[in-house]
């Protein structure tokens, strides 16, 4: 499985992204990482590009229901079905209207690694 | 994963605490002993040094605390300039005496408010600023000679300082009296944070322009506090936290000096800015044994002849790496014990992480509770009646030489790569350092590293709301709509001369901060000048590293 992690908006925190990605190539998927300050169309256009078989966005800096909306804009207008998450500082109420937007599943901090390779491993296999 | 609260029941602690016997390693590699004597610090320094005077283990001061205590500096800044303001007069009412603001993202990558990279971003992490205008409204009422202020600011920081020296001249200031801080440490930006723009290169030179400038110009104003912070939150160890800091501030210090600025025109007014958590006295020997370190190597490798030059001034107390979203009141306790270690440390500011910060901007309650835990050391624990009351214990004195000889070791490491400046370049730190990230969060999650709350004496804790720092989303208007106003009161003509000047400048590779400071004055924006210099020399790219 190809994930594609990447870092929208201007956000600089990367620690737990870059973690996550050690991770889950440790786990045996393919990762692709972006770096940061990545527009939602130039994430899309990559993930095309590399062919991924999900998304990964990281969100430390608040901005993460107007990313989602984005998201779910750019994704309709390009016709894509790349399926996405999202990781980083997201409070309790947020979280529905994230799923909304069509995020497939939401990470928030305090979010054991083990939970998301477990995710990604049954998602893989459904 | 152990539990004691569930799994033993009768109120044992896990043997990793109590069993006294095993190996004891700190996570600078340093195996601690169970009992330290007068044996071990035969052969140390310890005895040969006081307060204020040269190495500097016990401090920068004779007197340190005694004659006045640390600085407290808290990090605010959020929304508009305006309510910024109110902030920054609440803390100041509450006894606060010195400001260290926090810029929006969109400032500290050099955008505009109104610049579609912007969006949903404007006043969100810190004020939003545009043009010289937002500062006079962000400072109004502050008398800009009782507090001092402190810029966080690093990518777009030449614009920032450019803006506070020009408020100052208006406000009537004579800058060659002006203090403050400009963080503006932008080689540990490629490290962590993240908020670079420019080249490595480029970016150390536009450092190097406001340290020369200030040496000649602002010669009270610190115009660079390194940050070993950002690189610890960044996965390095305490060793390497100090010695990629001093390797930092080594390399402008070598820039600056090319410029023809004496060693003790400039570096008295470099300072650092340290994370704390972990080991109490690891910590508390890596501040001390640094601070000899960093004398020995402005005084022997610069022959600097200034004491001065050889001090090691710190912003320390804040660290949000060891802070949990778990039991998140915990991290009030372990604020308090960051602050001791702080003043024991002998820190000139202090700054704590607020307990909510592992999730929101500190609401006004958690900022509050901050300032009054450093109040509460200050005036309710003795903590400034005598200087450096660690000095002499067996155990510390034994670390702190510990820690001189393995950060010089580490500082070693790092020329071995070429210097810092090409290890960053080539992505060499960032990739060491990340790894170790990565396997510090296996040995959290794995239970090897005891995080109360996290991994031992967890509660089952069903999702809760919380409170949050409310986001204004109407600032984003409000910020554009001002600076819509501006750009059509401000004189366009002079605004074009000033930034077509500072081209010029650039590619004539001259010192920017003047034709920056002409610039601000009037009112072109922080977007305006830094595209100008990005036209020049072009933007960073990441290399990526995990």
């Amino acid at each position: 499985m190809k994930i594609l992690l990447s870092k929208p908006g201007l956000d600089g925190h990367d620690v737990g992204v870059k973690v996550l990605a050690h991770a889950l190539r440790e786990a045996g998927f393919d990762i692709f990482y972006t770096g940061l300050r990545k527009s939602i169309e130039e994430i899309v256009n990559q993930a095309r590009e590399v062919n991924a078989d999900m998304i990964g966005l990281s969100i430390l800096s608040g901005t993460h229901v107007i990313i989602c909306q984005r998201m779910q804009e750019v994704l309709d207008e390009e016709g894509v079905t790349i399926p996405w998450l999202v990781g980083g500082n997201i409070p309790l109420e947020d979280l529905e209207m994230m799923e909304g937007c069509g995020a497939t599943a939401i990470f928030p901090t305090g979010t054991k690694i083990d939970e998301v390779v477990t995710f990604l491993k049954e998602y893989q296999t459904v | 994963m152990k539990n004691p609260d569930k799994n033993e029941g009768n109120g044992k602690l896990p043997n990793l605490m109590t069993d006294d016997m095993k190996k004891v390693l700190l996570e600078s590699g340093i195996e601690v002993k169970s009992l330290y004597t007068k044996e071990d610090v035969e052969k140390s320094e310890a005895d040969h040094n006081l307060p204020g005077e040269y190495p500097f283990t016990r401090g920068i001061h004779p007197l340190m605390y005694r004659k006045r205590p640390f600085t407290i500096r808290q990090y605010a800044g959020f929304a508009s300039p305006e309510e910024t303001n109110k902030r920054f007069k609440f803390l100041i009412e509450n006894g606060q005496t010195g400001l260290n603001v926090a810029f929006d993202l969109p400032t500290q990558c050099g955008y505009d408010s109104d610049n579609p990279k912007a969006f949903g971003e404007v006043g969100r992490v810190g004020m939003a600023v545009d043009t010289l205008d937002d500062f006079e409204i962000a400072f109004d009422g502050i008398d800009l000679d009782k507090i001092t202020v402190s810029l966080t600011i690093n990518g777009a920081a030449i614009v920032l300082m450019a803006m506070y020296f020009a408020l100052a001249e208006k406000r009537g200031f004579d800058i060659r009296t002006l203090r403050g801080t400009a963080q503006n440490d932008i080689l540990k930006e490629f490290i962590g944070r993240g908020t670079w723009i420019f080249p490595v290169g480029t970016s150390v030179k536009l450092v190097v322009d406001t340290v020369e400038y200030c040496a000649r110009n602002v010669p009270k104003y610190s115009p660079v506090s390194v940050c070993g912070y950002h690189i610890r939150e960044s996965g390095a160890n305490p060793v390497q936290e100090m010695a990629y800091a001093f390797s930092i501030a080594k390399a402008y210090t070598d820039e600056t000096l090319k410029r023809g600025v004496d060693i003790d025109e400039f570096a008295s007014r470099l300072s650092f800015n340290f994370d704390i958590y972990g080991n109490l006295f690891e910590q508390i020997a890596k501040f001390r044994g640094g601070r000899r370190l960093w004398a020995k190597i402005i005084r022997e490798e610069y022959r600097a002849k200034n004491d001065r030059s050889s001090w090691m001034r710190m912003i320390a107390g804040g660290g949000g790496g060891g802070l949990t979203k778990e039991q998140p009141e915990n991290n009030i306790i372990r604020s308090a014990y960051y602050a001791l270690i702080s003043a024991l440390s002998g820190t000139q500011t202090m700054a704590l992480c607020s307990y909510d910060e592992a999730y929101t901007i500190p609401t006004e309650k958690a900022a509050e509770l901050s300032l009054r835990t450093m109040q509460i050391l200050i005036h309710e624990m003795g903590i400034c009646d005598t200087v450096d009351p660690l000095g002499g214990s067996y155990y510390v004195e034994t670390l702190t030489d510990k820690f001189e000889n393995k950060i010089r070791a580490e500082m070693k490491k790092v020329e071995a790569m070429g210097g810092i400046v090409a290890a960053i370049t080539t992505g060499e730190i960032q990739d060491i350092i990340s790894h170790q990230a990565y396997d510090r969060e296996k040995r959290i999650q794995g239970g090897d590293i005891p995080k109360v709350g996290v991994n031992i004496f967890q509660r089952e804790e069903t999702p809760k709301s919380v409170e949050f720092h409310p986001y204004n989303a109407e600032a984003t208007d409000f910020q554009v709509e001002k600076l819509r106003k501006m750009r059509k009161k401000r004189n366009s003509k002079k605004v074009n001369q000033c930034l077509n000047l500072l081209r010029e400048d650039a590619r004539n590779d001259k010192n920017l901060l003047p034709p920056v400071i002409e610039a601000v004055k009037e009112y072109a924006t922080v977007g305006e000048i830094i595209q100008t210099l990005k036209d020049v020399y072009g933007e960073y790219e990441e290399p990526i590293f995990f």
